[in-house]
């Protein structure tokens, strides 16, 4: 009984901060990208600064009419959201966030393989999206996705793989273990090169053509309306989420904080993931839409030879010096 | 045709390994490891059976994953993840981008069945026979013990790999080195050529140049050229 309930709390934290952390992510972008553009954002809901903006925006996509258009596959398309966003909940599983047993919603064995594989569950929630729409502009999204998903999996994985190598175990909770101080200028490109395609596989800017708004209105989410739509959106903070927490525990220590608190673990990678979150949309606010064939050029010219060179060094690093 | 000769394959292993030890009270995982070995041998048939393309495809990510959950219920948490990245993440998304990229119809495609369906059951149904007879002979007493020390992790299953198994390894790496250098070759011959070509008419040459897509299916033997050897390499990759 007493498992039975461990399980059901773990499972219910998790659940909570999928639903929540998204939501500051969210709020935080608007707040963050009105102050940087030199206006205020939302002030109103809720009172306090619009602290509620995005709660009252839930409200508003519930209240929506749910259209399926006539000349669409009608069950993929309902379907195509929750492909798209269950993904992140399942990699939040394995996210740990202080040291110990105790902090990690499962421990898995093989856990950097774990979730790298269910984020790329999650890109073909898009590619049904953008069939199942039956418009033009959603195939053209749909198409973008899958060629940055094939671009820019391959630089994230290998990368990854310089930091299983250099923890010598593909467990999460046992890369964290392994972690020393000096792993950070170590794999500082690895790190880099994850970020980057990270932020590709997410489409945020300045990695968004799948759905670059001048081009083909929305890309694959174009016919979707009212709480679809609001799932898609939610997918895509999740996604924030879940990139800055894995970036955080691969590259940036996790829990290790340079003073040693204990106890504070989970304080340290809050921290961390709220920083790496920060840079995320102080890149989307900065930086232009890159094109189409710059977009795979910076993939398959920059970053793959980039993160080949990082696991050559780790290697060298792990071999002769360790 | 592959999963559900598999699919069929494990269904069957199933069936012989729980007369052993308890074939009156089968425990937890062996009944599950047979549901799960039923949809994936359901979506298997459904994949090679729907008229739809887009729907084949999507229908052959149940049947992939319903394979790796079906190697987690064997111990082997590594092999399962690495089939989910590889299948479900790599190899379902490229087929689907070709779909896409071709042609993908909402609705059915009675233009995409071939003429050979009796060749191709006899085919499958020879496979499945071949595997679940040497499967079953193989293993006939083999039994995983879920209470010890798992047999599948990732350091066992590296370990296997890196002292046993790696010649193999090294000569499939080298398979596959081979297949993507002839890859890199091909693309860059058709290019070679459709600029051969674009020398030799010099007015046809700009639009292949200006407009590769529209180019190619107006006008060019070039032109064409390379668009053909471009699906060449989507399909060796």
């Amino acid at each position: 009984m007493n498992d039975v309930l461990d399980v059901a709390l773990r499972l219910l934290v998790v659940f909570v901060v999928f639903l929540t952390f998204p939501l500051l992510v969210g709020q935080t972008e608007h707040k963050v990208m009105a102050h940087m553009q030199g206006r205020l954002g939302p002030m109103y809901a809720g009172g306090f600064h619009g602290w509620a903006q995005l709660i009252a925006d839930g409200v508003k996509f519930a209240q929506k009419e749910d259209v399926v258009p006539a000349g669409a596959d009608r069950r993929i398309f309902q379907l195509a959201p929750a492909v798209a966003l269950l993904p992140y909940l399942l990699v939040l599983l394995a996210i740990p966030i202080g040291p110990g047993e105790g902090a990690v919603g499962q421990v898995l064995d093989a856990g950097v393989f774990f979730v790298l594989a269910v984020m790329g569950v999650g890109v073909l929630g898009s590619l049904m999206a953008g069939w199942a729409s039956a418009n033009k502009f959603s195939l053209l999204g749909g198409l973008r996705t899958a060629a940055q998903l094939l671009a820019y999996e391959l630089p994230m994985l290998l990368t990854a793989a310089s930091v299983a190598m250099a923890a010598g175990t593909v467990s999460l909770v046992g890369i964290l273990d392994a972690f020393e101080w000096w792993w950070l200028p170590w794999q500082i490109t690895g790190a880099l090169v994850f970020f980057v395609a990270g932020l590709a596989e997410l489409q945020r800017p300045p990695f968004d053509m799948p759905v670059a708004d001048s081009e083909i209105i929305f890309g694959a989410y174009t016919e979707y309306t009212g709480l679809r739509f609001a799932l898609f959106l939610l997918a895509e903070y999740a996604g924030i989420v879940v990139l800055c927490g894995l970036t955080t525990v691969l590259f940036l220590g996790g829990w290790h904080g340079p003073w040693g608190a204990d106890g504070l673990g989970w304080v340290w990678t809050l921290l961390k993931t709220a920083v790496l979150a920060f840079v995320v949309i102080w890149l989307r606010v900065t930086y232009p839409r890159l094109r189409e064939d710059q977009l795979q050029k910076l993939s398959w010219t920059l970053l793959v030879p980039l993160s080949l060179a990082q696991i050559a060094l780790t290697g060298i690093v792990k071999v002769v010096f360790l | 045709m592959t999963p559900a000769a598999t699919a069929g394959s494990l269904v069957g292993t199933m069936n012989l390994a729980a007369e052993s030890p308890g074939f009156l009270s089968p425990t937890g995982v062996e009944i599950a490891f047979l549901l799960v070995g039923l949809v994936t041998f359901g979506a298997a048939v459904v994949t090679v059976t729907t008229r739809q393309l887009v729907h084949a495809a999507l229908w052959l990510v149940v049947a992939l994953g319903g394979l790796a959950v079906e190697y987690l219920l064997l111990t082997a948490e590594f092999i399962a993840w690495v089939q989910v990245l590889i299948y479900v993440g790599s190899v379902v998304v490229l087929l689907l981008f070709g779909l896409m990229l071709t042609r993908a119809p909402i609705g059915r495609s009675p233009d995409a069945d071939s003429g050979n369906r009796w060749v191709a059951l006899a085919v499958a149904v020879a496979a499945a026979a071949a595997l679940v007879w040497v499967v079953v002979d193989a293993f006939r007493t083999t039994w995983i013990d879920l209470d010890g020390a798992p047999a599948g992790s990732t350091d066992v299953t590296g370990a296997s790999l890196f002292q046993h198994w790696v010649l193999p390894f090294e000569a499939l790496s080298v398979l596959l080195l081979a297949a993507l250098v002839g890859a890199i070759v091909l693309s860059r011959k058709a290019k070679a050529a459709a600029a051969g070509g674009g020398t030799a008419t010099p007015p046809a040459a700009p639009p292949p140049t200006a407009a590769p897509p529209a180019g190619g299916r107006t006008s060019g033997p070039g032109a064409s050229g390379t668009t053909d050897a471009g699906r060449d390499t989507e399909g060796t990759r």
